[in-house]
Formats: structure tokens, sequence, C-alpha cells
């Protein structure tokens, strides 16, 4: 059992390496490259913009509630909230927390989209063009989300923390001098810097091994949905494995 | 003219699902593979097209041995190659004009405007209507993608033309208008076409040279008249199945 599950992650971890090889070769025409690549910032980036939006701003609004009912001690700074609903949007939720989100969003389309064409023959049609359908499909794919969500994790940074703001205009539970005061207090700009790059990785994860689970879905429509599920869910468990990598590598 | 030559394929080492076949398809005739389901039709026309690599034997393009080439070489002659698939394989985020200029766009040397030009020159071969060019695949019936899906396939004027159940869904009518339209390009621009078939009346009319394969095996070829005559039992069972087919057999014997 676990012997086989061994040799299948083997296989499967092989063919996926295959596959990147075949995506990042030259495209055949860069126009057709560019105009594939635009589509997809479009579609992958800025239609996502809007579910980051709401789960941002709800999110920090959230947190800072939570955090100051946590922190209700006379002995803590009173701008204590405002700092830990900072650190944990900059270090965790922004980046991480958010890219598996987009992990379901985006991979289960990317996934779905690839697996659909390769079920109804067009990927097939592709390669009898003489195209490199790997690398016409994916790599556009892959290039615009890596280049998109290093923006939406910033653009989810800044609203988090105004949801924060709008709890102290909204409401009694914090003052907004304090939660100024507090997003402010010791800012390490690294941390952006740290959360930049784990949310580059993730876009890879989640782009390269949705397109992984759509380009070699076998069978008809069932195939694409479990092939959809297979790609969120890896992807995810890849993210928290990263997470930990990288987090060793540039916070310890 | 493509050659197969002693051609063998099997799956992952299991028994061999074409089993030592030759053919010979000639340019400028239709030419069909034909044979029950299940008899290995689809896996030696995409052996042909380079989607399943063979265990041994030759596929010769004028020449040229399919085998023996580069995944690089194989993406070149390929734009020699047109193809229509069962389900006519049409890109779905494009219009019907662009999934003609798709090819065009990616290999013509051509200006744009020669392109879109030679796009709809297809189209209107295909005797589609112009008020269709800006419709989504889905937005068609199933014979006009079909008739887009040849547009597409003749687009950068290939030597090879590749058919896979190209009757399939389709009715009566409309089955003969598809067939006709293959056979008419065929001899216009003089390619070398392969139709995977099992439609009898493709088969009686547009066939120029028929190979019948069984269980993975060649059993038997010759032309659509040849058929009528032949002293094949496997055929017979196959092509004179029902009914009207053995009174036409019979009228033809007599």
């Amino acid at each position: 059992m676990l012997a086989s599950f061994i040799l299948d992650s083997i296989r499967t971890t092989g063919r996926y390496a295959l596959l990147m090889r075949k995506v990042f070769a030259r495209p055949e025409r860069g126009r057709m490259f560019f105009r594939q690549f635009v589509q997809e910032v479009g579609k992958l980036g800025l239609q996502s913009l809007p579910i980051v939006i709401i789960i941002s701003v709800f999110i920090g609004a959230i947190m800072t509630i939570q955090t100051k009912l946590n922190t209700e001690n006379p002995i803590l700074p009173a701008y204590t909230t405002g700092l830990v609903t900072r650190d944990t949007l900059l270090l965790e939720f922004s980046s991480t927390i958010m890219c598996l989100i987009l992990a379901g969003k985006v991979g289960s389309n990317i996934a779905s989209e690839i697996g659909t064409m390769r079920i109804t023959e067009q990927i097939d049609a592709l390669e009898i063009m003489g195209i490199n359908s790997a690398s016409y499909l994916i790599l556009p794919r892959i290039a615009a989300f890596v280049l998109m969500m290093p923006l939406l994790v910033v653009y989810s940074m800044a609203i988090g923390l105004f949801g924060g703001y709008c709890v102290g205009v909204f409401s009694d539970i914090i003052t907004v001098s304090d939660y100024l005061l507090g997003i402010q207090y010791a800012f390490i700009p690294y941390y952006i810097f740290y959360s930049v790059v784990k949310s580059l990785v993730f876009a890879f994860i989640i782009a390269s091994v949705a397109s992984f689970y759509g380009y070699y879905v076998k069978g008809g429509a069932l195939d694409v949905g479990r092939a959809s599920t297979s790609a969120v869910v890896n992807s995810s468990v890849l993210i928290l494995f990263f997470n930990l990598v990288i987090t060793n590598l540039m916070l310890n | 003219m493509i050659e197969v030559k002693h051609v063998v394929k099997s799956f992952d080492g299991g028994e061999p699902v074409l089993k030592d076949i030759s053919a010979v398809f000639e340019a400028g005739k239709v030419n069909m593979i034909i044979g029950p389901s299940g008899s290995g039709k689809t896996v030696l026309l995409k052996s042909i097209i380079g989607l399943h690599r063979v265990d041994s034997g030759r596929i010769e393009y004028d020449g040229r041995n399919l085998p023996d080439m580069r995944m690089k070489d194989i993406r070149l002659l390929r734009r020699e190659v047109g193809m229509l698939f069962q389900g006519a394989a049409l890109f779905d985020s494009m219009t019907v004009l662009q999934n003609v200029l798709f090819p065009l766009e990616m290999f013509s040397p051509d200006p744009p405007a020669r392109q879109v030009e030679r796009a709809k020159f297809c189209l209107r071969r295909v005797n589609l209507e112009e008020d269709k060019y800006g419709l989504m695949p889905s937005e068609i019936s199933g014979g006009m993608q079909k008739r887009v899906a040849i547009a597409r396939a003749i687009a950068l004027q290939p030597k090879y033309l590749f058919c896979d159940e190209p009757n399939s869904g389709l009715d009566p009518r409309t089955s003969l208008v598809i067939d006709r339209l293959i056979a008419e390009l065929t001899r216009e621009f003089g390619m070398t076409t392969i139709v995977n078939s099992h439609d009898m009346n493709s088969i009686m009319e547009i066939g120029d040279h028929i190979v019948f394969i069984e269980h993975g095996a060649k059993v038997w070829q010759g032309s659509r008249t040849d058929i009528l005559h032949a002293d094949c039992q496997e055929l017979d069972d196959f092509v004179f199945a029902s009914d009207l087919f053995k009174k036409i057999k019979q009228s033809s014997t007599h």
C-alpha cells in the first residue's frame, strides 16, 4: 500500500517534470503568446479581484474585532490590536490563506478548462496542427498568474487593513487612532517582501499543478470534475508544505 | 502518398491492438479504413498521425518515416496535415472565423489581411453562410461545425487530410454533404485523404480505396465496387449486415 503510494507519487512527479519541460519551450508565435497572456491576466488576475476584496475586507475587520477581544488586558498597550492585525495579514493571511482560496477558484478553473479541451479533442487538434499544446495552453496561464498574484496579495493586505480601519470608524470596539498607531508601530518592510516571494511560488504551484491535472485528463465530464478536485487538493497541500519551507528559510 | 509497413502497436505491453498492418494510401484519392467498433481503426489512424507511437513498422509520408522523426520534425510535418475530428474539436473560446484563422495566424507568413481573406475563402468553400462567421461553435449545428472543422483543416493547404468518423452524429442528408465535400476537396487539392468510418453509405459514396481491418489485422483491401464481389466472409458479415445491403449485393451479383 505504502510502496504503491510512493511509486505513484514518483511517477506523478516525473510526469509533472516532463510536462514542465514541454511547457517552458519557446512559443511558436510571440504575438499569439502575448495575446493569450493578456487574456489570462484578465481572466485569472483581474477577475479574481472581487473575491480578494470581499474576503480581505471582512477578514481584516473580523481579525481586528477578535484580536481586540483577546488582548483586552491593561498591561498590553492600546496599539496591540492594530499591530497584531497588520502582522497576521502581512505574514500569513494575504499570502498563504488568500492563495489557498485562489487555489480553489483559479486552480479549478484552469484544470476544468484544459481538461474539457482534452476530452473534446481540442488539445489533439492543436497537436495535429504542429503546435506544442502544453506550451501554448499552459505557459501563458503560469506567466499571467505569477505576474498577478503578488499584486493581488499586496492588494489584499491593503484591503484587509482597511477592513480593520472600518471597525474603528463604525464601532466603538477600537478607536481609529489606536488602530492607525498599531498598524504603523514597529513595521518591518521585509515582511512584505517575504509575502511577495511566497505568493510567487504559490502562484506557480497553483497554475502548474492545475494545468497538469487538466492536461492529462482521460475519460469524460466526470473525470474533468475529478481532475479539478485533485488539482485543488494537491496544490493546497503543496502550498502548505512550501509555506513551511519558505518560512523556515526566510524568517528563521 | 502514405505507406504503412508492418505496423504493430500495443498498449502497456499487452496484446497488440494492431497486428502487422501494411497498406498504401494514395494521393488524390479518398482512402478509407473501415471495420467494426473496437477493431483498431482509430488506433491505426492515430498511429499514422503520430498521436500514438508504434512498437514497430514504418509509416512513410512520401518517403519520410514518421517513427524515426524527432518531435521537432513531427511538428513540422504536421503543418502539412489537416484533420477533421469526430466531434469537430473546434475551439470553444473562438468564433467560427477565428477557428479557421487560427492555424494561419500560427504558421502563415502572410499579412493579417491576407490571412482573413484566406480563412473566409475556406469558409465559403465549405458553403458556410457569411452571417455565421461571428458565431461561437456552440451556436451552430453539428453539420456546420463539421464544415467549419473542414475549413480549418484545409486553411494551410495540407498535403494530407485525416477524417475520424466524419459522419458521426449527423443525419443522412448532412452526412452526404460532408462526404461529398471531403471527396471534392481531396481531388481539388490532390490531398492524400484517409477517412476512418463504419458508415456504409459513406463507404459506397466516396471510398476510392478501402482497407478493412478486424481484431487489429488487415483482412481485405480494394475499391468500393470490389466490395460487392469480394470473397471475404468477415467483410461480408460487416458490410452486408443490414437487409438493405444484402439486397444490394444480391442484385449486383445477378
